[in-house]
């Protein structure tokens, strides 16, 4: 789960990491009661998850309460990159002496933690790195060590920050460890990193990303599950325990694994189609299961044509074939179903399907993978 | 021969009492798994259908002198029940628990390889380990799987996914090949055996001929395996990679199944192991296809 940048330093602040002081603001009379607060000069900033917020004019100085006024008022409502703009942060502008980039990541590959810190912060790290790689230094935390402030210390010397920013650069380095590691994060980024003429470092920006395997041990995580951004169709699905994720074709798709649904993906791309989501239905793919897959693939208005695709190993053929029977029964559906049944009693369940007296019209049952990718695409295409 | 486990293999399974663990653990030993024993901390002394439950891995290993654990616990208790394992003095442990954070999950596999290193932790969120008609621990279903035919070549089997797995297990069978060993090392971020593991292994093992490898986007585990089958692989390939058409940005139910920053795309994994000789076959069932001809002219 991605963060808000407010979400972003208000998780922050939990580990002791210094954020300027501000307010989130969701109309424009109380982005001007969190300038009040905060303090003038304030930057006014457009709180969406997409890069680039500063060039498309998400991110404005204002000096007074009139200034605020007319930046909350155009930023509210704007579209960058297809994010409309419901929520800004108003946060006291900070004089900046220099700008920093620190992160922590899973490196896969290692397997061990990442630390990457640089002194050219403010600017995307992957434009650093392509021109500028000596500027990062790049250090390997064992998880079961964990980072010690002696090691953070000597990064933060190797990075060659000014020395005025050596203490506070260390400290934050230190809490944000914690942040990434305690608070359960795939991603905490702060980019830029701060040092003020005052000699004072604090992160100014706020990425993070949470890992959702550990929301059993972060209550405090439902106030932002509240706020994430998902379409209607996403909310459905997660109202139904499915694993799902909206995409923008028009075949719908349901099988069971998340390998063999990525899999249909790109069956249905290799045959002229395009997928109108992931759904996993996962291992017990039942009447009741079946239903609510279909009924969030209803949902989604650009349905054309319903692919589901069932190999079966533990899940059985003939409990898929009584669920799709079933649900069928439940749900008006608004496009054809293409089904491939294959596997662990698999000739049980078409029989099922056969028995059941469904019409062509209404389903179809393909016997490979392949077959009912070009039937479902065709289906699709021919309607679009 | 097989690869990792074999018929002589005794397994115990921690979580037998619960519900995955015993569904699986049933299945297993129906299969022909030497299933010796159970553990669920306070129910020791109970038996599950005949099969001896131990509060302790240590007590169940003394008891049984089990070499392999099978873990079926909830994501909460797996961490531990993976180091208890290993602390028992158990070889080779299979995790099938999906959703252990990540962070855990990192932290285990650096304290295996520090404090454990004679242990081999497979997973976790693996469907498990078959070696057909000889031992099956995990979730899979043992009747997809062709054991060795006599006189023609047996096959090995690689893959971050479950139900892609049982699909490339059903196209060697409907070619009637035989497979050796089929290792699914799951779909998270730091899986405790890698590719490069198992195809070290199944190049050491003769009757091992030819491998499949399945993969898919995130990561770069792919990558480090097309290196490796580059210097020394010498046995014929097949591969698929799932998630060519995945958006950047979103765990496609995996959660190691996830394109950032431009990198762990399919494209890029599938280029690397064509580079270094493995046949990439644009679906399940190509790679299979791939794989019948491979066999057909060994």
């Amino acid at each position: 789960m991605d963060l808000f940048e407010y979400q972003g330093k208000q998780y922050f602040a939990r580990f002791g990491i210094p954020v300027s002081p501000g307010d989130v603001a969701d109309t424009v009379d109380q982005a001007v009661a969190a300038a009040e607060m905060a303090g003038y000069p304030v930057v006014v900033k457009a709180q969406v998850q997409v890069g680039g917020r500063g060039k498309a004019g998400g991110i404005k100085l204002a000096n007074d309460a009139a200034e605020v006024r007319l930046h909350a008022g155009n930023i509210l409502g704007m579209d960058i990159k297809g994010h409309v703009v419901k929520r800004l942060w108003v946060e006291h502008a900070s004089d900046i002496a220099h700008e920093y980039y620190v992160s922590f990541t899973l490196d896969r590959s290692a397997k061990k933690h990442l630390l990457m810190l640089s002194s050219q912060g403010g600017v995307e790290i992957e434009a650093v790195a392509a021109t500028n790689p000596e500027a990062i230094v790049m250090l390997h935390v064992d998880p079961v060590d964990g980072l010690s402030p002696e090691r953070a210390r000597q990064a933060v010397l190797d990075a060659k920050l000014d020395p005025a920013a050596t203490d506070g650069a260390t400290d934050i380095l230190v809490k944000l460890y914690r942040c990434f590691t305690e608070g359960d994060c795939d991603l905490a980024e702060i980019n830029p990193l701060i040092l003020t003429p005052a000699g004072k470092v604090h992160a100014l920006d706020a990425k993070v990303s949470l890992d959702n395997n550990a929301a059993f041990r972060h209550p405090e995580w439902d106030e932002f599950r509240a706020t994430e951004e998902l379409d209607e169709r996403e909310k459905l699905a997660r109202e139904k325990d499915l694993q799902y994720i909206g995409l923008e074709g028009s075949v719908g798709i349901i099988a069971n694994g998340a390998g063999l649904a990525m899999s249909t993906l790109d069956v249905v791309n290799q045959v002229g189609g395009k997928a109108a989501n992931f759904l996993d239905v996962g291992g017990g793919a039942n009447a009741d299961l079946m239903t609510a897959a279909l009924e969030v693939i209803n949902f989604d208005e650009s349905v054309r044509a319903i692919f589901i695709n069932i190999f079966g190993g533990i899940t059985r053929g003939e409990e898929v074939a009584k669920g799709i029977v079933e649900a069928l029964r439940r749900v008006e559906l608004r496009a054809p179903i293409v089904i491939r049944l294959d596997g662990t009693n698999a000739e049980e369940g078409r029989a099922i399907l056969a028995a059941a007296g469904i019409p062509e019209t209404k389903l179809v049952s393909k016997p490979t993978m392949l077959d009912a990718a070009r039937t479902a695409v065709a289906i699709a295409n021919a309607k679009a | 021969m097989a690869i990792f486990v074999n018929e002589n293999t005794k397994v115990i399974v921690q979580g037998l009492t619960g519900g995955q663990g015993r569904y699986h653990g049933l299945r297993n030993r129906a299969y022909g798994t030497k299933v010796v024993g159970g553990v669920t901390p306070g129910k020791g002394g109970q038996d599950v259908e005949g099969i001896p439950v131990f509060d302790s891995v240590a007590d169940a290993v003394a008891a049984t002198g089990a070499d392999a654990s099978f873990i079926a616990v909830p994501p909460k208790a797996a961490a531990a029940a993976i180091l208890e394992a290993a602390a028992a003095g158990i070889g080779f442990v299979v995790c099938i628990t999906e959703g252990i954070p990540a962070q855990d999950e990192a932290k285990v596999f650096n304290r295996l390889l520090r404090d454990h290193p004679g242990t081999r932790l497979l997973g976790p969120n693996c469907p498990g380990i078959i070696s057909p008609g000889r031992c099956n621990i995990g979730i899979t279903a043992g009747e997809i799987a062709l054991p060795p035919q006599p006189g023609r070549p047996s096959v090995g089997i690689v893959s971050r996914s479950g139900t892609l797995t049982y699909q490339a297990l059903y196209e060697l069978k409907q070619n009637g090949i035989g497979v050796s060993t089929c290792v699914g090392i799951g779909g998270d971020p730091v899986p405790g055996t890698s590719f490069v593991d198992c195809l070290a292994e199944f190049e050491r093992d003769p009757e091992t001929r030819a491998v499949i490898m399945i993969g898919e986007i995130g990561g770069s585990a792919e990558e480090e395996a097309a290196e490796f089958i580059k210097a020394s692989v010498s046995k014929p390939m097949s591969a698929y990679i799932a998630g060519v058409t995945a958006p950047e940005g979103k765990k496609m139910g995996h959660a190691g199944a996830i394109v950032s920053g431009g990198k762990g795309t399919a494209q890029g994994k599938m280029d690397a192991l064509a580079a270094a000789g493995v046949q990439v076959g644009q679906n399940p069932t190509e790679a299979g296809e791939l794989m019948a001809a491979i066999v057909a002219a060994l």
